[in-house]
Parts: structure tokens; C-alpha cells; sequence
């Protein structure tokens, strides 16, 4: 048996954040001659502001997709997360141990949504829309349904402050990005989540802790989550109960779009990043061309189909492989 | 005397079936058990119970005389035990190099998967296989018996002082046959005890140095092999005598028939990279062959003609008369069905009941006004579980719970029920037991005495040439020759199967 290797090109072109970046490379040409404001250190940093957000939970939806599962949650964690922040700073807890804490909770979701699905197998959709409704629901009890405003400096400093130009949170994301990425790619704790997501019961065959895997990345999902609240509630230096009614179904999309399947066993921490970028370097030109928001709500309910209809064609043809 | 291993009163109980019943046995360093028993024995649920996958209901297992838990196959794998099972684990989605080592990936002390060494100790394993894949090569995209010899590198690989393989020939090439059992020669010259699972039987009399038979749970007899014989070994199984495999020869019938039209003819049928210009006849009674290696495009073939992808060209002649076959509605509405080799993920609906998969093909038959009419869909499952002897507590169970062999059963019969002119069957009796394998062919004949015509896939030539009246042999995607009855021996038939039939014809001439 001999396996060709073909030439480079095709090589690159099968490699979904090769294929990412080049289109937002063309992206960011075509929406640069239409306006001069895309290319501006102003708006890119403001794009990066942007993703440090949805491109650090698109880590932890990353990994639970890539185990098979999904975390619908993540938008009622993030918000829980920074509610819980603001009341706590606000009843005097300092601003180390209000972070901690805060995590601490968010990562406590997601360890539920994990032993729902985990040990009693729940399907993870149900799951954690259950516990996506109930954990909003807590957080409207706890804060009587009001934004949490007022920050201590101290603590808003984190979503405000920066090395020169560049703030915090883009620092924080990138650098979990990165290290989550070499981890995901080169540690042989993290890689057992592929074997989970591609075939649960060959990786049970062979000794893999199923149940421990899908927890620690449910775990890790909320946690990110989580963070991505703290930042946003630091940034705006106020804890909105709104906030993330969308940001399921919008870090699922970037997820898809960077190589992650609904079917578990694929995708990369860095695919998945530069699929939130993909996503706020959009809704960014469409703001910038000016076109209403009611067309974005439009044309990104498009994007999530197409990144839809991609996964359920590759699942066709490697089904089809399969069968020839 | 210390054995290596011992087993005492092993119980296992699955709803409805007592799977394992009190089953010791032991098995010492540097031996080869072979362990037999009918589709259903109870062969799969014993050795899961010892290499950790399965928990017993009660029992003890001894390694070298210390009593051990297992929790799970991570335990089991720590003392030594490797499985490797009859439905195959490979994870399709990664590479060849993370299944073999799966989850012992060589690390550096943080935990660093150290690449290089990964991919060149694969390299080195599959070297003894003769294999040459690339290590990073998605195991989705490789062939079944490809993926078996992983499976087996994997276990071996893993330092198994316990090897246990479960049917592991079942999709392998002769020549990758050879190249296992001279593998388990060397493993038990190195000291590693094994236990074998086949329905091979001339695989047990070639590696086995004791069998021990099991039927319905029960242990039944340990011998060593040279005690005793096929007939011995099988009538232990089946509890009765199985004189004749293959059942009377049916040579007469198709004399006078011999020139008779065909009612179903290919011509020219082509598909890119599959197969080309496959072109044959088939009569009615008659059962025609089609021999070939793994890889020659067999199944393919078969998949084209019941139009379940796309060819470039072909047409269809169904009693003289052309038909068009776009896709598989079309070929079972004309009364051609096929049963696939890959009943797992083409063939059945795992987590459906017996009597749904029985009746999936023809459910219409059951719907009164609209309305599936349950009582009469049972009555119909329970008459085909008996006319097929599947072994199950009831036709409510999910085919995933049976065995292997009684799951191949339930294909077959499902099939049978469209009542086809055409059948097509494609490998019928892999992990079948030597019982079962006599009823399927006392199906298939009786079928085609039934005046039909059978297509039977194989690539076991004894079975081919026991009861076909003709061959067909394909060749890298194309049709090399047809062999008669008359004619025929398995030296013609692998000179075909191996496209050297050329040299030898100008050899003779
Ligand atoms: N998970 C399960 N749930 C229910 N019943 C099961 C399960 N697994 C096996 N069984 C039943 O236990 C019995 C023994 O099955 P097992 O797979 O051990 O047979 P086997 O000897 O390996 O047969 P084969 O030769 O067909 O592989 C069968 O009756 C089967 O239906
Ligand atoms: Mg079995």
C-alpha cells in the first residue's frame, strides 16, 4: 500500500486555517478598497478587542466539539460570570479573590453540564439548554434582573488597561489561544479528546477515561466562558444581563467554519480563533460599509447554514469513502 | 501447578441471555488456546471479561496466582492484557500512528508527544507486516483488512504478555494470514500466552496448542489439538454432526439449462477508479461466483449494479429485456437485492429491534390503511427468526446485542423477505460458525432451486467452489475470466484472482 503525496498546494488547501486565513487575507483587500477605514490601527485593534471575547470561548466550544459535544451554555455562563463578579466586588470581596471565585463558578457549570452528559448521558443539546436557561435564570434572581454597574478601577483596569496600544484582553486570549493550541496538538491528555469525539466506544475499547475526558472539557468550556465574562464585564466596567443571548450560536458557527464538526473528532484550537476572527472581521465591514443590522442578523444566520451545509458535505463524502 | 493465568467460575448476564456461565479455565506462557463455540457462545463476552472491557457478574481472574480487578481496559492493559476486538476500534478520524498508539503516545516528561519517535516506531511496526503507509495516514481512508492488521499491530505493539484476538482474519488477504500466524509463532516463542477466537477451523489446527469449546455460556471441553478433529470439534459446538458443509451437489439441474438465456445480463458497466467494462450473464437457478482478491473490486461491482453511486457507463438486461437501475429503490423494485459485507454500517439498524430490521424492506406489506400492523410485523419477525435460527431471547432485542454471526443471519433473512429474482450476497458467511455457515448455503441453494439467481461474493474459495456452478474472477476492477464447473480448480482460479491467468495460458500453448 503506497499513499501518494500529493502536491503541496492541494495539501495547504485541505488545511482549514490555511484556507481561514487566505480568505480573510482576500476579506480584508476587497473591504479595504471600499473603505479606507478598514486598515486602520484604530479598527483592527478594535476587531482584536472584538474576538478576545468570542475567540476565547470558540477554545473551550472547541474542545468540546472536538469530543463530540456542545456546550449551548457558554453565552449564560459568560454572563452569569460577570454578574457574579460585579456582585461580589460590590459586597467588598477584593478584586483577586472576586475573580478566582467568579472562575471557580464558571467552571462549576460547566463541570454540570459535563456529568449530565458524561455520567448520565444526556444528550449534550438538551443538557445544556436546560442549564443554559437555568443558569441565566439564577443570574436574573441574583441580581434582580438590573445591569451591575460601577467597577472598582482595580479591577476594570484588567478590560481597559494595556502594554501601549494593546489591551489586556487580547494579550490574555492570545496567549490561551496559543498555549491551548500546542497543547490540543502535542499532549497526549488533551489529544484523547479526538479519540473520544471520532469513536467513543474504540476509545473506551483502548482505555481511555471517557467520562473524565468529556468532564475536564465541559470544565474547561464553562471556564473559558467564564473569563470571556470577566473580561467583557471589565471592559465595559458593568455587568449587563443581557449580554450573550447569541454567543452559542455564533462561537458553534466560527467553530465550524475553522474545521470543527458537529460529528466530534475534528477541528484545532487556532482553526476555531481564526473562525471568530472570520466572524468579527464581518460583522465589522458590514458595519463599516454601512449596511443595516438587520441584514447582518441576515447574512450571518447565511454564514452559520453555509458553515453547516460545509461539515454535512464532508461527512457525505467521507461517508461515501466509506461505502466505495 | 502455577498458571499464568487462571480463570474460576466466570458469570456474565446480559437481559435475557446468561452470556457466560461458570466458565474457569487456564492458559500458561508461551500457549496457544483457541477458543470455539457457536455464533451467540458466548466467545466475545468471556475474553472482554478478561481484558477488562466487560465486568463479570461473579468470578475471579488470576495472573502468575495474584487475583485481579479490572475496572477498565486501561487496567487490564497495564498487567499485560490486549484484546483485540472482532469489531474493529481503529478511531477513523486520526492518523495510522495515534491508533496503534493510542493513548501511549511516546512523551517527553511534560507530557510533549515526541512526533518523530512516534511516527518512526510506527514505521518499524508496520514493517514487520510488510505494510508501507505512511504513519500519518487517516485510517478512515484505508482499506478494512488494512485496518485489521492496525488493530493487531496495536495490541502486539503494546507489550501484551496476554494477547486475546477475536476472529482476527476475518477481513485479512491470504497472504496477510500468513504473515499473522507467523507473527503469533513468534509471540509465543517469545512467551506470551494467547487466546485465540475463531470459525476458521483449519486456523485452530495450524496455531492452537489446546481448544476449549463453549456452547450457549456453558464450558463445554478443553483438549489439546492433538486429540482432537474437525468432526470432533464441530459436533462439540453445534452438539450435532454436520456431515457435509456445502450439502449435496446440485451439478444436474443446471445441465439442460446450460444454454439457456440469461435473466440478467451487465454489459460494459464502468466506474472511475472502481471498476471497468464488467460485462456477464447470469441464469436462472444458477449461482454464479466471484472470486478475486481483497481490492479486486468486488463489492464495488456489486454496489454499481444495484446503482448506489454513480457510473459512467453500463447498462442492464433483465429477461432479454433492458432496464435502467439509477439507485438501490430502483434495483429492489425490480426484484435485485444485495446484502452487504459491511453489515455494520450499511447493512442494519443497529439500535433497532430484530423484528424492525426484519421487516424494513418491506414494510408496506404490513401497513394496512396507512398503519404498520404490529401484530402481523411480529408474527412475520418471530417465523423468520425461527426459518433462520438467530439466536436472541426475543424479537424485540437490538441486533446490536447480538452476536456477530446472528447479526449476519438477520441480514440475510431481512433480504430474503423482498423475495428477490436477483440476489447479490457479499461475503454471507464472515464470522459466521460452521452451523450457521450450512444453513446459509442451504438458503442460497434453495433459493436458486427456487428457479432465482445468486451472485455470491466470496474470498473463500472453498465455499465458492462448494457450491457454485460458476466463477467469475475479477482482477484489479476488471472481470479476467469465468471458470465452469467442469473446469475449474483453486490453482485456475488465483491465476485469474492475481492476473497471471495470461502467462499461464502462453505457457501451455
Ligand atoms: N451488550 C449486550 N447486551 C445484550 N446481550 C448481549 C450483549 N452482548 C452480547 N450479548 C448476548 O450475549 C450472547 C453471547 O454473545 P457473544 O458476542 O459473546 O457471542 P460470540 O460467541 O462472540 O459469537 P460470534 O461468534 O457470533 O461473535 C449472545 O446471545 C448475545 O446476544
Ligand atoms: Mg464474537
Amino acid at each position: 500500500m503506497k499513499t501518494k503525496n500529493g502536491p503541496d498546494l492541494k495539501m495547504l488547501a485541505k488545511n482549514r486555517e490555511v484556507v481561514v486565513i487566505l480568505i480573510l487575507l482576500a476579506g480584508t483587500c476587497l473591504v479595504s478598497a471600499f473603505t479606507p477605514y478598514f486598515l486602520t490601527s484604530a479598527n483592527l485593534l478594535s476587531i482584536f478587542m472584538g474576538v478576545s471575547v468570542e475567540g476565547l470561548i470558540a477554545v473551550g466550544m472547541a474542545l468540546v466539539l472536538i469530543n463530540g459535544g456542545m456546550d449551548l451554555a457558554v453565552g449564560s455562563t459568560m454572563a452569569f460570570t460577570g454578574v457574579a463578579v460585579g456582585l461580589l466586588l460590590k459586597n467588598g470581596v477584593p478584586v483577586l479573590s472576586a475573580i478566582l471565585i467568579a472562575m471557580l463558578l464558571s467552571a462549576g457549570i460547566g463541570l454540570m453540564n459535563g456529568l449530565l452528559i458524561a455520567k448520565l448521558g444526556l444528550n449534550p443539546f438538551i443538557a445544556t439548554l436546560g442549564i443554559m436557561s437555568a443558569i441565566r435564570g439564577i443570574m436574573l434572581i441574583l441580581s434582580k434582573g438590573m445591569a451591575v454597574l460601577d467597577m472598582p478601577p482595580a479591577f476594570t483596569v484588567i478590560g481597559q488597561g494595556g502594554f501601549g496600544n494593546i489591551q489586556y484582553p487580547i494579550f490574555i486570549t492570545i496567549s490561551i489561544v496559543i498555549i491551548s493550541d500546542i497543547a490540543l496538538r502535542n499532549s497526549r491528555f488533551f489529544r484523547q479528546s479526538y479519540y473520544v469525539g471520532s469513536n467513543e466506544k474504540a476509545a473506551k475499547l483502548n482505555g481511555i477515561n471517557v467520562v473524565k475526558v468529556k468532564i475536564f472539557n465541559y470544565c474547561i468550556c464553562g471556564l473559558c466562558a467564564g473569563i470571556a465574562g470577566i473580561i467583557v464585564t471589565a471592559r465595559f466596567g458593568s455587568a449587563s444581563v443581557t449580554l450573550g443571548s447569541n454567543t452559542a450560536l455564533s462561537v458553534i458557527t466560527a467553530c465550524i467554519i475553522g474545521g470543527a464538526s458537529l460529528n466530534g473528532g475534528q477541528g484545532t484550537i487556532l482553526g476555531a480563533f481564526l473562525g471568530a476572527l472570520f466572524m468579527q472581521v464581518l460583522s465589522t465591514s458590514l458595519n463599516l460599509l454601512g449596511v443595516n443590522i438587520y441584514w447582518q442578523n441576515l447574512i450571518t444566520g447565511i454564514i452559520l447554514i453555509l458553515a453547516i451545509l460545509i461539515d454535512s458535505l464532508n461527512e457525505m463524502r467521507v461517508s461515501k469513502q466509506k461505502m466505495l | 501447578m502455577l498458571h499464568f493465568l487462571r480463570v474460576e467460575g466466570l458469570f456474565k448476564a446480559y437481559p435475557g441471555v446468561q452470556a457466560v456461565n461458570d466458565i474457569g479455565f487456564t492458559l500458561d506462557r508461551k500457549e496457544v488456546l483457541a477458543l470455539l463455540g457457536e455464533n451467540g457462545a458466548g466467545k466475545s463476552t468471556l475474553t472482554k471479561l478478561i481484558c477488562g472491557t466487560e465486568k463479570p457478574d461473579k468470578g475471579k481472574i488470576f495472573i502468575d496466582d495474584r487475583e485481579v480487578y479490572f475496572d477498565s481496559a486501561f487496567d487490564a492493559m497495564k498487567l499485560g492484557v490486549n484484546m483485540v476486538h472482532q469489531e474493529l476500534s481503529m478511531v477513523g478520524d486520526m492518523s495510522v500512528a495515534e491508533n496503534i498508539f493510542i493513548n501511549r503516545q511516546p512523551v517527553t516528561r511534560s507530557g510533549r508527544i515526541k512526533w518523530k519517535e512516534l511516527y518512526d516506531a510506527t514505521r518499524k511496526i508496520m514493517g514487520k507486516f510488510n505494510l508501507d503507509i505512511d504513519p500519518g495516514t487517516i485510517v478512515r481512508k484505508l482499506p478494512m483488512g488494512t485496518q485489521q492488521l492496525l488493530e493487531i499491530l496495536k495490541a502486539v505493539s503494546a507489550g501484551a504478555k496476554i494477547l486475546i484476538l477475536d476472529e482476527p482474519t476475518s477481513s485479512l488477504t491470504i497472504d496477510q494470514i500468513d504473515l499473522l500466524f507467523d507473527l503469533v509463532d513468534t509471540l509465543k516463542r517469545e512467551g506470551i500466552a494467547i487466546i485465540y477466537i475463531t470459525h476458521k477451523l483449519n486456523e485452530v489446527f495450524r496455531l492452537a496448542d489446546r481448544v476449549m469449546v463453549i456452547r450457549d455460556g456453558w464450558h463445554i471441553h478443553t483438549a489439546p489439538v492433538a486429540d482432537m478433529s474437525v468432526n470432533k470439534i464441530v459436533s462439540l459446538m453445534v452438539g450435532r454432526e454436520i456431515k457435509n458443509l456445502y450439502g449435496e451437489a446440485r451439478a444436474i439441474r443446471n445441465q439442460n439449462n446450460s444454454d439457456g438465456a440469461y435473466c440478467f445480463e451487465v454489459r460494459g458497466m464502468t466506474a472511475k477508479d472502481l471498476y471497468s467494462d464488467i460485462s456477464f450473464g447470469i441464469k436462472k437457478g444458477e449461482i454464479l461466483g466471484v472470486a478475486g482478491l481483497i481490492g479486486a473490486g468486488r463489492s464495488e461491482m456489486a454496489l454499481g449494479i444495484v446503482g448506489a453511486h454513480k457510473r459512467t457507463s453500463g447498462s442492464f438486461y433483465k429477461d432479454g429485456k433492458p432496464i435502467s437501475i439509477k439507485n438501490p429503490r430502483d434495483a429492489i423494485r425490480r426484484k435485485i437485492a444485495y446484502l452487504t459485507e459491511d453489515r455494520k454500517s450499511l447493512g442494519l439498524y443497529l439500535n433497532y429491534s430484530i423484528a424492525l430490521n426484519l421487516c424494513c424492506n418491506k414494510l408496506t406489506a404490513f401497513s394496512g390503511p396507512g398503519f404498520v400492523d404490529k401484530r402481523r410485523l411480529a408474527q412475520y419477525a418471530s417465523e423468520q427468526v425461527r426459518l433462520f435460527n438467530i439466536r436472541t431471547p426475543s424479537i424485540d432485542q437490538k441486533v446490536n446485542n447480538l452476536s456477530g454471526g446472528n447479526q449476519q443471519k438477520c441480514l440475510i433473512a431481512a433480504w430474503m423477505g423482498v423475495d428477490p429474482d436477483i440476489l447479490i450476497v457479499d461475503e454471507p458467511t464472515r464470522g459466521v460458525d460452521v452451523g450457521a455457515k450450512s444453513e446459509i448455503y442451504r438458503i442460497i441453494k434453495d433459493y436458486a432451486d427456487a428457479d432465482k439467481s445468486v451472485l455470491l461474493i466470496s474470498s473463500e474459495l472453498p465455499e465458492l467452489l462448494g457450491i457454485c456452478d460458476r466463477i467469475m474472477v475479477m482482477h484489479n476492477g476488471r472481470v479476467t475470466g469465468f471458470v465452469d464447473k467442469n473446469a475449474w480448480s483453486e490453482e485456475i482460479i488465483m491465476h485469474y484472482a492475481t492476473g497471471t491467468a495470461e502467462e499461464l495460458e502462453k505457457a501451455d500453448a
